[in-house]
């Protein structure tokens, strides 16, 4: 199981001199027979900062679920406010509350994690606190890429922005080159301050500052960033009116190949599921059960180099590389 | 006379009331005396990592190949909803599904039992299921509101020998019953299974109508003619102590799980592999298709002692 701090029961696979491998002791436990050296190898790799936008009526109702469940996933995870929280703890944006304020609350949030945790991260999510988010495969997504490339990635729309804009419920995240020049756009005044819609606005500045929407879907063209619950997009037919078709840039698939194997997101989720949607990627499994998806790592991921938190346990195997290119 | 009449009339009454007793008395005490050679293990345990290393690897192989499960689905008509779902969904892994019906429905596939009686459906589905699936070793049997994730049900039944008795899911005690939950899904060794159908045709001790006055659940009446038989319930569990088999929805065990261990709820509430649960409207059935057998973090393997692969004509697992 990858490092989340509530998590002790990491199996252990050591190296004899003769090569051949034993189980030590500890892994006859319940993750036993897990194997997590590449989820390992990538945490350091494709190091993600994730930003929770919440508010002080929303902080037991909703993100004290997000605090409990995905975001422990995430290499660095701040929830962001309107005001200051020292006991949650949230960051204070200096906002007011309310629809209206969301693209404000944006270009702080993003402001302040250019100013203050610039190189603790080379990508940075932006989620609600109605978003589940599996960020071991957002990891995936972004393998292929490097953090100097000005992309960011999430549910792609349509209309309004010639190269497409990413749905905010969906959860987004930028590169830090992108973040970059997103806060470039504002001192130079490229961007605009003022939008009701926060996630086309961000969008339109993307495009301004060059940063290009990447299509964060998986190799067989299935989404990974979605809008909507599991049971909606797995089940639920969409009437032609539904606005949806018409915004969406990929087309739409209903039923089970709406949503790839190693999906990034839904939205809308609330409480109850967000720890239904834990147990399931998580935990639950069948047991000797072969996928019948199962992509490897992408080539341009041999290029990304490795760094250690200061979280990270000492003793991870950074001569693993060759290794693992024979076991994915 | 009248004094004589009197007496009588009392006498009667006494007897009436001493006969319903002792029958009432002898149902539940029966167990009693086959609880000396019960076979002493009431919990069936998961196999462990030690117990499968001990197993040389061929042996796992055939053994994944080997290990048959025949699905016996009781289904209603006005259960459409729930009846497709499982179709579309878990059905697909038992090595032969049949769907067993009150009556014939135009729409689905079924072997009509021509009755609404639950017990007397359950004993016609059972004797259909022994006499067509005899190269079958288990027997798994579920209401369409069930959802089972049938490899982890062969993970539990790995190193069991069919041609022993066993009755294993969810365990409920009432009163001296300890009896299998239909709801949770209800397993039978083979031996089991032909052990019951030997006893179906002898009414004094298994009979169409139930042993009691009232009528008792299905899942009761199987329990009192199993045990007859000499085979007992026994509750399923994971290497943690976990049910494996459940007889609420994951849903419900999340929301029990918020309000007892809320730091670490998808930890807690329920089993990594568990066989069964309960109670999911037919939506959710396709969630957790999608859930069990493809939503998964990438870059986490499992070197599993078992290799179940994908089955034929489906897509969405």
């Amino acid at each position: 199981m990858h490092p989340t701090k509530a998590d002790p029961t990491h199996a252990q696979v050591v190296e004899t001199a003769e090569g051949a491998r034993c189980l030590t002791p500890e892994t006859f436990l319940s993750h036993s027979s897990e194997d997590s050296r590449v989820a390992d190898d990538i945490y350091n790799k494709v190091r993600i900062l994730c930003w929770v936008m919440t508010g002080p009526a929303n902080l037991e109702k909703k993100a004290r679920h997000v605090k409990a469940t995905w975001s422990r996933h995430c290499n660095m995870v701040i929830f962001m406010s309107s005001t200051d929280d020292p006991n949650f703890p949230t960051i204070g944006l200096d906002t007011k509350e309310g629809r209206d304020q969301l693209y404000w609350k944006t270009i702080r949030a993003f402001h302040y994690l250019e100013q203050h945790h610039f190189n603790e991260a080379d990508w940075f999510l932006k989620a609600d606190d109605d978003t589940f988010i599996v960020v071991d495969n957002l990891r995936l997504v972004l393998a292929n890429y490097t953090p100097d490339e000005p992309i960011y990635f999430g549910k792609r729309f349509r209309p309004f922005a010639k190269q497409g804009y990413m749905s905010g419920g969906a959860g987004y995240v930028l590169s830090k080159e992108a973040l970059r020049r997103f806060v470039e756009g504002f001192r130079t005044n490229v961007c605009s301050h003022t939008s009701s819609v926060e996630d086309l606005a961000l969008g339109q500045c993307m495009e301004k500052m060059g940063v290009l929407a990447g299509d964060s879907r998986d190799s067989l063209h299935r989404e990974t960033f979605h809008p909507f619950v599991p049971e909606s997009h797995l089940t639920g037919k969409f009437t032609k009116s539904f606005w949806y078709w018409n915004y969406c840039y990929y087309p739409v698939v209903e039923g089970p190949q709406c949503c790839s194997d190693l999906a990034v997101s839904f939205h809308y989720v609330s409480a109850e599921l967000m720890y239904i949607l834990e147990y399931y990627t998580y935990h639950l499994r069948a047991y000797g059960y072969q996928y019948r998806y199962n992509p490897g790592l992408p080539e341009n991921y041999a290029r990304l180099p490795a760094h250690k938190d200061t979280e990270q346990e000492s003793g991870k195997n950074n001569s693993l590389d060759a290794h693992l290119e024979k076991t994915v | 006379m009248y004094s004589e009449g009197g007496s009588f009339m009392k006498g009667m009454l006494l007897g009436g009331i001493f006969c319903i007793v002792a029958t009432l008395l002898s149902s539940f005490n029966f167990g009693h005396q086959q609880h000396t050679d019960h076979h002493n293990h009431h919990h069936v345990n998961a196999p462990s990592k030690e117990e499968l290393l001990r197993l040389p690897e061929h042996k796992r192989i055939e053994l994944s190949q080997n290990i048959r499960v025949y699905c016996v689905i009781l289904v209603e008509p006005k259960e459409l909803a729930y009846w497709a779902a499982v179709r579309e969904t878990w059905s697909k892994h038992c090595d032969k599904a049949e769907f067993y019906s009150s009556e014939e429905v135009k729409v689905f596939e079924s072997v009509s039992v021509e009755t609404k009686d639950p017990w007397i459906m359950l004993r016609k589905a059972l004797k259909h299921a022994f006499d067509n699936a005899k190269d079958h070793k288990w027997y798994f049997i579920a209401r369409p509101t069930t959802f089972a994730i049938i490899e982890n049900l062969k993970y539990l039944l790995l190193n069991k020998d069919p041609d022993q008795p066993f009755y294993l899911g969810h365990m409920v005690k009432s009163g001296d019953l300890e009896f299998i939950e239909l709801s949770g899904g209800i397993v039978l060794s083979t031996e089991a299974l032909k052990r019951l159908v030997g006893v179906l045709g002898d009414s004094s001790k298994c009979p169409e109508q139930g042993r009691m006055i009232w009528k008792l659940p299905e899942d009761k009446e199987l329990a009192v003619c199993l045990k007859y038989t000499g085979v007992f319930a026994e509750n399923a569990e994971d290497t943690e102590g976990k049910d494996i088999f459940n007889t609420k929805s994951v849903n419900t065990l999340i929301n029990e799980a918020m309000a007892e261990t809320p730091q670490e709820v998808a930890e807690s509430c329920c089993s990594d592999v568990a066989v069964t649960f309960n109670g999911h409207s037919p939506n959710n059935m396709h969630v957790m298709m999608f859930g069990v057998y493809r939503l998964r973090p990438f870059g986490h393997k499992f070197h599993d002692s078992l290799v179940f692969l994908p089955p034929k004509d489906s897509d969405n697992d």
